[in-house]
């Protein structure tokens, strides 16, 4: 039963997807309210897929690599829905809704839905670490999102071939503003998530999962410091965050199977 | 009833010819409301622009319409005789008034401003009591097709000349242009009429920079902007975003080789540069600069050229989508002649009848 919310949600964010890019191509998008109510109900889905499998789990739904690649798409569509209308990025959702489709079929289909090895009793701690860090990775996958925007935007600009989507994507001045701050908004949320991680003691059973945070962390502050002190030009800082980004996905599921191992 | 146009535009008719027949806002309620009362009209709505000058009325006979109008224009002083007028009855009429307010009609095709200018004309004619139910439903009408075409094609899309194509690109840089600093480099004439599309954009300062500096005072008086020397143009540098390029130099006034070290103190600040000069003003290698965005008069000209282009594939869908009003709208009408039972509240403009 869950698994299919879990797909029902996966369809909506792919039929977002597909109706806004149908639109863009007969030239009659505007402001897409579909794309934003199906982004809308994909989330209601994963939301409810979350609340059920924890119900079943009894803690947060972190415990294998399936619950972990679902909650990061639901956190990166929360951060879609928290911060696409107030900055008004247009066709966010847009370049949002494939990601969340990938991640969320390769879950579905890989088998990764296996019970965890080792049933530890829940820790609250713990519990908090792993669930804010994943929140934190969906904020870098939107900067990671604003900056494939940007570089849309700005190669078009640079080479002079305006195609239909230069009309609808946001000016890149607040692609590049909205890339700065997702990076800042991930990095407090992996400050916090970390220190939860020490705080529940006993780091060197975790030490696996401790170091790579802490990686992530350095990678970030690094992103995040040049961008607030203006060592980086937008397009450098828009590159370094979809490439941190993409680091980010391929070593977390080597870290999640090491955690499945160990439980999380 | 009929719906009758007589009128000229820019298509039939050159300014000369035009400026004779205008006739100003201040008196279209009294000319639309005195038309209305001659005997066999009832209904008028006149919409005197720049580019037009057209007079719409509901008539019972569609030949005695434009004769009551041709001598109503004749009382007036100006008998619309000659190639210069149309003389439209229903369905044409209807069909142009659609085309008119959608811009398919106007100099540039798709503008919006020629529908405010139709707004205008009926509240006039509305407020001055010239319009009854017959050209209340397709004024109404009018607008919602307007609007229909607009929002459903994408006629009204892209730039169409180069100082629009100038701040369209501005803004998808920039966004908001209130907080952009501008520099002129030479006080040329296109420069001023770019420079002056980004003042009405809001942006904040306007710098001129030219060899005479009295012509940079002259222009930077005319843009309410400020005059520096020639030669101190790269001390201002620092705060600008738009920069114009349009001197008469022989060689390029700027290169990659000067921007970049003026780049790197302000790397995460965006400068679009415009080169308008011919011979070009910026060297073409500043746009391998990170941040930099160059636009000479050439790729302006073709962004242009291709919006409009894109504008003119989509008139036939406007003028299917314009084609099923004018069916449904003259349906309405041949039934309202019918009989006095038709209820036209059922209507979905609900205009009443």
């Amino acid at each position: 039963m869950d698994r299919l919310l879990l797909v029902l949600s996966t369809f909506c964010f792919l039929f977002g997807f597909a109706y806004t890019m149908y639109a863009l191509g007969a030239r009659v998008y505007r402001n897409s309210r579909m794309n934003l109510i199906a982004i809308g109900l994909g989330f209601l889905c994963q939301t409810a897929f979350l609340y059920l499998r924890g119900e079943v789990l009894g803690r947060c739904p972190l415990t294998n690599h399936f619950e972990v690649l679902t909650f990061l798409s639901w956190s990166m569509v929360l951060f879609y829905l928290l911060i696409g209308p107030a900055y008004r990025l247009s066709l966010l959702g847009f370049f949002t809704s494939p990601l969340v489709f990938l991640i969320q079929i390769f879950a579905l289909l890989m088998p990764w839905d296996t019970p965890s090895q080792v049933r530890s009793a829940p820790n609250g701690w713990l519990e908090l670490h792993a669930a804010i860090s994943v929140v934190a990775y969906g904020a870098f996958a939107l900067a990671g999102v604003a900056g494939v925007m940007y570089l849309a935007q700005e190669r078009q600009l640079k080479t002079h071939h305006l195609k239909s989507i230069f009309y609808h994507l946001p000016p890149i001045r607040d692609l590049a503003t909205a890339n700065t701050r997702l990076v800042i908004v991930g990095l407090t949320l992996l400050t916090i998530g970390l220190g939860a991680g020490f705080a529940m003691g006993n780091v060197g059973a975790h030490a696996a999962k401790i170091a790579w945070s802490s990686a992530v962390w350095l990678l970030y502050a690094f992103l995040a410091g040049a961008e607030v002190w203006r060592r980086i030009t937008p397009r450098r800082a828009a590159l370094l965050s979809v490439g941190a980004f993409a680091l980010v996905l391929l070593t977390l599921s080597g870290l999640t199977f090491i955690a499945q191992k160990g439980g999380l | 009833m009929e719906i009758v146009c007589l009128g000229l535009s820019h298509h039939t008719a050159p300014i000369e010819v035009r400026e004779r027949f205008a006739i100003p806002d201040g008196e279209l309620p009294g000319v639309a409301a005195e038309l209305s009362r001659v005997s066999g009209l009832g209904e008028a709505v006149i919409v005197s622009t720049c580019n037009r000058v057209e007079f719409y009325v509901a008539a019972e006979d569609a030949e005695h319409g434009l004769a009551a109008v041709r001598d109503f224009m004749a009382a007036r002083g100006h008998a619309p005789e000659g190639e210069a007028f149309f003389r439209h009855t229903s369905p044409r009429a209807i069909r142009h008034l659609f085309r008119v307010v959608s811009g398919l009609d106007s100099m540039v095709i798709g503008e919006t401003e020629i529908l405010g200018q139709v707004k205008k004309a009926y509240a006039a004619a509305s407020g001055g009591g010239a319009t009854s139910r017959h050209l209340n439903k397709l004024f109404q009408r009018a607008f919602n097709v307007a609007k229909e075409v607009r929002t459903k094609t994408a006629i009204t899309r892209g730039a169409v000349s180069v100082g629009s194509a100038a701040v369209e690109l501005a803004e998808r840089i920039f966004g908001r242009l209130s907080e952009c600093h501008v520099m002129i480099l030479g006080a040329g004439e296109t420069s001023e009429m770019t420079a002056g599309a980004l003042k009405a954009r809001g942006v904040k300062t306007i710098f001129v920079a030219n060899r005479s500096y009295d012509r940079a005072v002259a222009l930077a008086t005319a843009m309410q902007g400020r005059a520096i020397h020639f030669e101190d143009w790269s001390r201002d540098f620092h705060d600008v975003d738009i920069l114009i390029g349009s001197t008469a130099a022989p060689h390029h006034v700027l290169t990659k080789e000067k921007l970049a070290p003026m780049m790197h103190s302000r790397p995460d600040r965006p400068l679009f540069c415009i080169d308008l000069a011919v011979p070009r003003d910026f060297d073409p290698a500043v746009n391998d600069l990170d941040g930099v965005y160059l636009y000479d008069i050439d790729s302006l000209q073709r962004i242009a050229a291709d919006s409009l282009a894109v504008r003119r594939q989509e008139l036939v869908i406007c003028e299917e989508m314009i084609e099923r009003h004018v069916t449904e709208f003259s349906e309405w009408l041949a039934a309202g002649t019918r009989g006095p039972n038709v209820d036209f509240r059922l209507h979905p403009e609900g205009v009443k009848p």
